[in-house]
């Protein structure tokens, strides 16, 4: 399983290792914090944009207060994510907690796209390595970057474009099972719009809002109709 | 030597508010997992999400001030989806990708264009 798991992760590896090496050269270079904090935070907070913001944060000597609104709008979105898993999530034990815990949106975009077999636990316990695979990928890139500090020499510029490759598939993928553009046009749509009025760190909330609340309309449409649209995706 | 109080809180705290994002949907809306709006957005949701991470990622891994705008973003985009419709290997397609992206954004050969 963990061959598989491994293959399926792959991008992400190609994608965290230079990200949060990226993000652990910011944190040794901008801060006078051991460079073990960089990892820890890896492991603890694990998000992305949110560690990056956190060295600005923490440069500042932000306060506590502070520190958790800026991390709770940055990761709002994730909001919106944990309702498209309830149901694949459920009785899934003491798994249940990591799998949540480690929502991040690549995770998200695998867990949801990747094709699923009929036994439910063999299926969660796929989801949860594949979590606990990407979480490594992030955890190893954070150190190997604040251990080298801003004494990186070799070019990997660019290599994080394997995330952008990474969506761009997975939005293949779910069309080919969807078979339905709706979604996709709103998605897209909805970015524009978000990134022609909002600055860049309220992008992704404002563009996942908007999808959100078109989807909702959508959903009254559908029921206003009189088809049995809900009942029938089961 | 920095403050290790204030970092280990900093840290603690940081990670309750990342936390708090991701299981909110769990705690709220467990018991609604069979209601025809949650599958309605799960059904949805994830492909409209895909659809914008892409569109905002790309976007920003162009550059828009060059003199074909957003071209060094827009072409690998391109191969990916080409490559992914012709032999549907997610590997193959983001790794074509990733090199021509990578290969575009350190030659810089399309900035002369």
């Amino acid at each position: 399983m963990n061959q598989s798991v491994f293959r399926l992760t792959l991008p992400i590896l190609f994608g965290y290792i230079p990200l949060g090496m990226a993000f652990g050269v910011l944190f040794a270079t901008q801060l006078d914090y051991p460079w073990w904090a960089a990892p820890l935070m890896g492991v603890l907070i694990y998000a992305g944009a949110g560690q990056i913001l956190a060295v600005s944060l923490l440069a500042a000597g932000a306060g506590m207060v502070e520190v958790f609104v800026a991390m709770f709008v940055l990761n709002a979105r994730h909001l919106f994510y944990g309702l498209s898993l309830l149901g694949q999530f459920r009785g899934a034990g003491w798994r249940k907690a990591y799998l949540i815990f480690g929502l991040t949106d690549e995770t998200y975009s695998l867990l949801t796209t990747r094709p699923r077999g009929p036994d439910r636990h063999h299926e969660q316990e796929v989801d949860f390595r594949i979590t606990g695979f990407n979480q490594c990928y992030w955890v190893i890139g954070c150190a190997i970057g604040a251990l080298l500090g801003d004494n990186v020499a070799f070019d990997s510029t660019g290599i994080e474009f394997a995330l952008v490759a990474l969506f761009i598939v997975l939005t293949i993928e779910q069309y080919k099972a969807l078979k339905d553009g709706f979604p996709l046009w709103t998605g897209a749509a909805a970015a524009g719009i978000a990134m022609l009025l909002l600055s860049p760190s309220h992008q992704l909330i404002g563009a996942i809002v908007i999808v959100t609340a078109v989807l909702l309309v959508h959903y009254r449409r559908l029921k206003d109709t009189g088809a049995t649209e809900g009942a029938n995706h089961g | 030597m920095a403050d290790m109080t204030y970092l280990l809180s900093f840290i603690a705290v940081a990670a309750i508010a990342t936390f708090a994002t991701r299981v909110i949907p769990f705690v709220f809306f467990e018991r609604h997992t069979e209601h025809p709006l949650i599958k309605h957005l799960g059904r949805y949701l994830p492909a409209a999400v895909m659809a914008l991470l892409a569109t905002v990622f790309l976007t920003r891994s162009g550059n828009w001030n060059a003199a074909l705008p957003g071209l060094d973003a827009v072409l690998p985009g391109l191969l990916v989806v080409a490559i992914h419709l012709w032999r549907r290997n997610a590997l193959l397609s983001i790794a074509a990708g990733t090199a021509a992206y990578m290969t575009i954004q350190q030659t810089g050969f399309l900035a002369g264009f």
